[in-house]
């Protein structure tokens, strides 16, 4: 039993941080959401309005074996299994790379054409899990992050994932998106879709699409903790650098409990999915998901809370990181559902 | 990263967990919690039988009497006794995770010979003292005077908070050795016979009703300085050592149990019909992810042990996570048990099919309260996560 990480998950995790130092500053998402957002009526008014990906860099994380990572070494890929992605994955979140990540990620692994083309970069896949018939969705529209790059849209619905061709579908892109790196087109309707993999595929894709998502909202929450703690240790306020004052280090230290609790509980359950004799995989993706993405979001708070006055202007990048955690959250099982599962199987 | 055991790990725990199986049946019930001789009676007795199994001491030196084993081993064990409900270490607390793993890292040979194998065979009992009246959450204030005499400190002052002091043999004790006003340097951690002459022992009661602590008063108590666990002045040091046992090992079980706790309030919930409330359901399903992740953190503390000698500072992050989840999973079930948690007695629902369970649930309340002001306050842990682990300004 060792929880820490071994050597080649940490060269993994340096070599994804190096990759997203190089080629993701945080200064160049930066520029690119400003320009995606900004003016945003005008903007709006071209339906074919560019995607955000096609500036991203897209062939990096490809070659980096992001998508690869599980696909079998007989099969090009690394080989490698769900907690060590959980690692790439914290870093690929705190770095803030935007774009379907997990779902092309996922796609890669299920192997099946054409989506095993993900593994290269060569297709981009979405993926978006069908409304629940009650509660806020059944009242919302459809929307689709990133439309116009995907090759592929996987529907994940638990009875079977289904395959749809965006290509195909009517779509006008939202004026403003709430993260100004993930935006959204409307749908108006989907078809039916092709039956795609085999029955059990469908839930071990949302099991690790929680697990994924755990971890890039991890890696956001903690980005946040950096970035919070820092600015408290330069701004002076009183004669002192605001994070010698209890008020602030209490909000901080608060921060890192949420941010560590989460990366633990993302871990044990990538650990689970690949050593299944040692737990409840389901429970465990659910409990991770559900800690990770209360995480990210308050932690993105907070972090502007910390900023002050700073933190509510866009120069500082602490509202990216707050809108991409709504995204990630959004694309997973809602609170209440996952909350609900780990209790039915406590 | 891996969570699997190794097989010399799983031969371990299935010989512990067979042991348990056929001990635990044939003890006696435990005596009443206000009968502190009989506890301690009852306490020596089990750490007697685990000693003369070969279960004492996992991860403790081997001239100390323990088997040498690593922490992982040590955490099967604390895991399996939990899970077999073995009885509580109870007055043995102190000597076998507080005093006792200090005194294994930083002991002496003499005095690891001396100290360690009569806590392991359940001979002599620890207690401890280092918060006093005015030095609290600022434990770096304390006052108790110890004065070199010879080969000995003479020692006097107070200590507040120290468990089971009454049926104690040693107390280990932070004193003042440098000038008064000093704070950190100048502490020096002794080890005190609790029968010397000039001890005098009163009794607080909690909340719960129970004394389990009270106040020390120390007059002109003469300890030999060979009593001494590291340098003179070097206390603080050894002090932050035995706190990070604490904080980072020493609650191993107490995750495991509220594990346990939060499966029988669902049971009862699906009994009462209270199941049927989403609301209950989630704030269960919350407080389970939250208890899973603090089991999975206190492996990894314990990985980390494995690689360092002693638990690491994230001790703090695992404390502060699990008093708080304490507190809500109490709440939850004082919640789930409605008015029959107003009885402090075992009661049977109404519904004729047994006891409801209320007595924990009102003893887990009730003493979850303390889980965020005992071993360092939940306000100093985040302290001590923003200025040692962030590196905030003091």
């Amino acid at each position: 039993m060792d929880f820490e990480l071994s050597d080649e998950e940490a060269a993994l995790a340096d070599s994804v941080r190096g990759l997203c130092a190089s080629r993701f500053p945080l200064e160049r998402l930066q520029e690119i959401a400003t320009s995606a957002s900004e003016p945003p009526v005008e903007r709006a008014a071209e339906p074919s309005a560019p995607d955000v990906l096609d500036t991203v860099g897209w062939e990096a994380l490809a070659s980096s074996g992001v998508f690869s990572l599980q696909v079998p070494e007989t099969e090009g890929g690394v080989g490698l299994g769900m907690a060590p992605a959980t690692v790439v994955f914290e870093e690929l979140g705190r770095a803030l790379v935007p774009g379907p990540l997990v779902a092309s990620h996922l796609a890669a692994r299920l192997g099946v054409p054409p989506l095993g083309d993900a593994a290269e970069g060569k297709l981009l896949v979405g993926s978006l899990r069908p409304f629940l018939p009650t509660g806020p969705d059944s009242l919302s529209p459809l929307l689709v992050p990133h439309l116009p790059s995907l090759g592929a849209l996987v529907i994940t619905s638990e009875d079977g994932l289904r395959l749809i061709d965006p290509a195909a579908l009517d779509a006008t892109r939202v004026r403003r998106s709430l993260d100004p790196l993930t935006p959204m087109w409307l749908v108006d309707s989907l078809p039916e879709g092709d039956p795609v993999g085999v029955p059990g595929d469908a839930a071990c894709w949302l099991r690790d699409e929680s697990i994924l998502t755990g971890a890039l909202l991890v890696g956001l929450a903690a980005k946040c903790v950096d970035m919070a703690v820092s600015y408290a240790k330069e701004r002076e306020q009183f004669g002192r650098p605001i994070g010698a004052f209890q008020a602030v280090k209490h909000i901080c230290a608060d921060m890192l409990v949420r941010a560590e609790v989460a990366r633990v509980s993302v871990q044990c359950a990538g650990l689970t999915v690949d050593q299944p004799d040692v737990g409840d995989a389901d429970r465990a993706a659910a409990g991770a998901a559900l800690l990770a993405a209360e995480a990210a979001v308050k932690n993105a708070k907070a972090c502007i809370q910390v900023h002050g006055g700073m933190g509510f202007t866009w120069e500082v990048p602490a509202h990216l990181f707050l809108m991409r955690a709504r995204v990630l959250a959004e694309s997973i099982a809602h609170r209440s559902e996952l909350s609900e599962l780990v209790a039915d199987r406590y | 990263m891996d969570l699997r055991y190794s097989d010399s790990e799983l031969k371990f725990r299935a010989g512990l967990h067979d042991w348990l199986a056929d001990v635990l049946p044939k003890l006696p019930p435990p005596p009443d919690a206000s009968d502190w001789p009989a506890r301690r009676s009852y306490d020596t007795k089990w750490q007697r039988m685990l000693y003369d199994a070969g279960y004492a001491g996992i991860d403790w030196p081997t001239d100390g009497g323990g088997r040498g084993a690593s922490p992982v081993e040590q955490l099967i064990y604390l895991e399996e006794l939990e899970r077999a409900h073995a009885p509580y270490v109870g007055v043995n607390f102190v000597g076998l995770l507080h005093a006792g793993p200090t005194i294994a890292v930083e002991g002496i040979a003499e005095q690891r010979s001396k100290f360690l194998p009569p806590i392991l065979r359940g001979e002599e009992v620890w207690c401890q003292g280092f918060s006093e009246p005015g030095a609290g959450s600022d434990l770096a204030a304390l006052r108790t005077r110890a004065v070199r005499d010879g080969d000995d400190y003479v020692v006097s002052g107070s200590k507040i908070w120290t468990s089971h002091a009454e049926v104690a043999d040693f107390c280990e004790l932070l004193v003042r050795t440098g000038p008064e006003g000093e704070r950190h340097r100048g502490i020096t951690w002794l080890a005190m016979q609790m029968d010397s002459p000039g001890i005098e022992f009163r009794p607080l009661r909690t909340i719960a009703g129970s004394t389990e602590f009270g106040q020390l008063f120390l007059d002109q108590v003469r300890i030999p300085a060979a009593n001494r666990l590291g340098e003179e002045g070097d206390g603080w040091r050894v002090a932050m050592v035995t706190l990070s046992f604490e904080r980072g090992t020493a609650f191993v079980g107490e995750v495991l149990q509220s594990m346990e706790l939060l499966s029988s309030l669902g049971e009862l919930a699906r009994r009462s019909g209270a199941w049927s409330d989403p609301e209950i359901r989630r704030r269960t399903g919350e407080i389970g992810a939250e208890l899973d992740a603090l089991w999975a953190l206190a492996r990894r503390n314990i990985s980390n042990a494995a690689r360092t000698g002693v638990p690491g500072i994230g001790g703090s992050v695992y404390k502060l996570g699990l008093s708080e989840a304490r507190q809500r999973l109490a709440d939850l079930g004082m919640d789930l048990v409605g008015r029959a948690g107003l009885a402090w007695d075992e009661l049977e629902g109404r519904d004729g099919s047994g006891v409801l369970g209320n007595a924990e649930i009102v003893g887990t309340w009730v003493h979850s309260l303390s889980r965020t002001i005992a071993a360092g306050t939940s306000q100093i842990q985040r302290n001590i996560i923003a200025e040692r682990i962030l590196g905030l300004p003091k």
